[in-house]
């Protein structure tokens, strides 16, 4: 089967279509599917062929996940350059890993964390990805593909996405440890968090989780609520104040769960928090309405927060002495186990594209970083560049990915440069295997 | 003949079971089943009965602590809802003359409630919090000096938020029982020389007794069953039944979140049994 012999049938539709509708159409379509999906697949696809074009137009890709990972402006402007609708759903965390657990035939692709990657794998919902045929797999940062960057081994402490990217078969449900060609899922977003303050009201530079649980802020302090992270973020503050050294914070026994919780309720019991948040909308308004003056919090937030003309500071809490350091997340798209045919080809184009450079150059925008910068920095000026990812004074003004005006010229983004702090990371978001234990406990911390 | 009458009566149930037996008892048989199974930690439930999740649960602390919470909240919102509902409907029926006036005043009770719930509670977040409305009034008034706390996040503002939303589900059924009340009954206390305030002992209250009741059952199985509030306007500082549960969720232990569903339904439903004994609602529905 040649190309020529797919091309040749695009004509047919094209005239269906404008002679009798959408009807008719779509049956001769069906016909040339088959050799069309092949043709198409065969090919690494590069400038869609008309053929292409014609086939695609019917398919709808629903990309489901978090709000700040699977963005509408994104899915738009895939549409428009890959002629074929990418629709964006959004739910929380647990909502979202509930769907594609329970109703997997409504997701195309699945947003996961790596934690959220390993529980696919292992209920069989998503099937694997063929790293051949993501075009920039060599060119992804190792921190992703090898778990190391700069010769600096990154961290496993909870799931590293290392650790969660590769099964060694297409239909395995476990993760493989070390490099296979089949992944669980494409990265496409990750970043650092770690503390929002007030340097007007705290007073001094933050530099250690150990502020957060400081008495000084006593009824000024808010802490994350999404117990599985909420934890890590409370252990980085009782390893930073040297209460105690875990084993692995991504990972913890049930002891020392038991302390940390136990530390958590006596703090609230003295009144140290002011609130819990589990939005980022929500973590914005507290700092912006000064409710609180120091909270574990996430970049873009801190920004946020920033646009509204209030002080804000990003804290760079670089690890030292084997404590502090950020802790990192990230989200990759999976492939559920239904997609095939033209809807499977479609959703490897769409993955491409999304690594092709125009989604990293957004999501970095708003201080998140894409795992392929070489090509998000095609789509980037060199003034977002310097400023984002090479952590210099900008050379000029900066604008949100909306255009917004966000920071003025001179200003250096908090943190310093983008291997300052992806080196820094310590630990990784994660489902501890004393998950329900650990929730539980979160739940007496929440009612004390 | 009998038979025949037979089919007649259940071909008048039928449009009942047909919603109440697919979305009602097919799930919640679902859900006790469920409650009786283990989970493998990865989202999935293996079938082999057993009733640890229940000793774990009634054996906890936490479920003692998270009842103890979500009944305050449901306590103190039936109680201010109650005397709110209750004067407003009370105005709207006894000293409203007008008819088309009480009705159209009724109307105007529902007017906030054309919005979301959701819109209407965060709406109190700028209002009562640290550098809020109320605060800075107070503070530019000089009464206080630092801005009080205890207006948002706290028990207080979860308990404003839950009356405000939930207050119309008690006015509408006590103004409806109210307005049953025959006014000749009050004219002719009030001629044999009873007070207003035995008339409203003896005659108001009882009879609105059904409507109270019907408010009482809304409230308290809306706050019992919700958690969105309790999050939000606490600041997440406090917990509830529901939201303790869906923290289960979130990590995919759903056998123990079944139990705990199957405890609330059925506390629930003691605490609604309770409210029916005080009142006999259908046969004052159908007077």
């Amino acid at each position: 089967m040649t190309k020529d012999d797919g091309s040749s049938k695009t004509i047919a539709p094209e005239r269906a279509k404008s002679a009798t509708g959408g009807q008719t159409r779509r049956s001769i379509l069906k016909g040339g599917a088959a050799a069309l999906g092949a043709a198409a697949g065969m090919s690494s696809v590069k400038g869609f062929p008309t053929i292409w074009a014609q086939e695609i137009k019917d398919i709808e890709l629903r990309h489901v996940g978090v709000s700040y990972s699977v963005v509408k402006a994104i899915g738009d402007q895939a549409s428009k350059d890959l002629g074929f609708k990418v629709t964006m759903q959004n739910l929380d965390t647990s909502a979202a890993i509930n769907r594609f657990i329970t109703q997997p035939n409504t997701v195309d692709i699945a947003d996961l964390e790596g934690w959220q990657a390993k529980l696919a794998a292992k209920r069989g919902v998503i099937q694997g990805i063929s790293a051949k045929k993501i075009k920039e797999f060599d060119n992804f940062l190792p921190i992703f593909t090898k778990g190391e960057l700069n010769g600096h081994k990154i961290p496993r402490q909870g799931i590293s996405p290392y650790e969660a990217l590769y099964i060694a078969k297409p239909d395995a449900t476990e993760l493989h440890d070390g490099v296979t060609e089949w992944l669980t899922n494409v990265p496409q977003v990750y970043n650092a968090d770690s503390i929002g303050y007030r340097p007007d009201l705290v007073g001094h530079e933050v530099t250690e989780w150990k502020d957060l649980i400081d008495p000084k802020f006593k009824g000024k302090a808010a802490i994350l609520d999404v117990p599985a992270i909420g934890i890590m973020d409370a252990a980085l503050c009782m390893e930073s104040a040297g209460l105690i050294k875990y084993g692995n914070k991504g990972n913890m026994t049930k002891q020392e769960i038991d302390f940390t919780i136990n530390k958590l309720i006596e703090l609230k019991k003295s009144g140290h928090f002011r609130a819990t948040w589990t939005t980022f909308d929500q973590s914005v308004q507290l700092m912006a309405a000064g409710e609180v003056i120091i909270q574990s919090m996430w970049s873009p937030a801190v920004a946020a927060v920033r646009v509204k003309q209030i002080p804000c500071v990003y804290a760079p809490v670089n690890v030292k002495g084997g404590k502090e350091g950020y802790r990192g997340w990230c989200n990759g798209m999976g492939l559920m186990k239904h997609l095939s045919g033209k809807k499977l080809d479609a959703a490897y184009e769409y993955l491409n594209w999304y690594m092709s450079g125009w989604q990293g150059a957004f999501v970095s925008r708003y201080g998140y970083y894409s795992p392929v910068p070489s090509t998000a920095k095609k789509f980037m000026t060199d003034v977002e560049w310097a400023y984002w990812y090479e952590g210099k004074p900008a050379p000029g003004p900066i604008n949100d990915p909306y255009g917004v005006p966000m920071e003025p010229a001179g200003t250096k983004r908090d943190g310093g440069s983008f291997v300052d702090r992806v080196t820094n990371i310590s630990c990784w978001n994660t489902l501890m295997d004393e998950a329900a234990y650990m929730n539980k406990r979160w739940n007496d911390f929440k009612v004390a | 003949m009998k038979t025949r009458e037979q089919i007649i009566s259940w071909l008048y149930v039928t449009p009942l079971l047909l919603v109440l037996i697919p979305f009602f008892v097919v799930p919640i048989l679902a859900v006790l089943a469920a409650s009786f199974m283990s989970s493998d930690g990865f989202g999935g439930m293996l079938p082999d009965p057993t009733l640890a999740n229940y000793v774990g649960l009634l054996t906890s602390p936490l479920t003692f602590n998270l009842y103890v919470e979500t009944v305050k909240y449901t306590v103190l919102t039936w109680f201010f809802s109650l005397i709110i509902g209750f004067w407003v409907a009370y105005f709207l029926v006894f000293h409203v003359r007008n008819p088309l006036l009480a009705i159209g005043l009724f109307l105007v009770c529902t007017v906030p409630f054309w919005t979301s719930n959701i819109i209407r509670m965060i709406s109190w977040i700028p209002l009562l919090g640290k550098e809020g409305l109320i605060n800075t009034a107070l503070i530019n008034a000089g009464l206080i000096r630092e801005p009080l706390e205890f207006l948002l996040f706290s028990t207080f503002s979860v308990v404003v938020a839950y009356v405000h939303q939930l207050t119309i589900f008690m006015i509408v059924p006590i103004f409806s029982a109210m307005a049953r009340i025959d006014k000749r009954l009050i004219e002719a206390a009030l001629d044999s020389g009873a007070s207003r305030f035995d008339v409203m002992r003896h005659i108001v209250v009882p009879l609105s007794k059904n409507g109270i009741a019907l408010g009482s059952i809304f409230i308290v199985s809306i706050v019992m069953g919700d958690f969105y509030v309790v999050k939000v306007m606490s600041g997440g500082g406090s917990a509830s039944v529901v939201g303790a549960f869906y923290e289960d969720i979130g990590v995919l232990q759903y056998p123990p979140a079944a139990a705990s569903a199957v405890l609330l339904t059925i506390i629930v439903t003691l605490m609604i049994i309770l409210i029916l004994r005080t009142v006999d609602v259908r046969r004052e529905l159908t007077r």
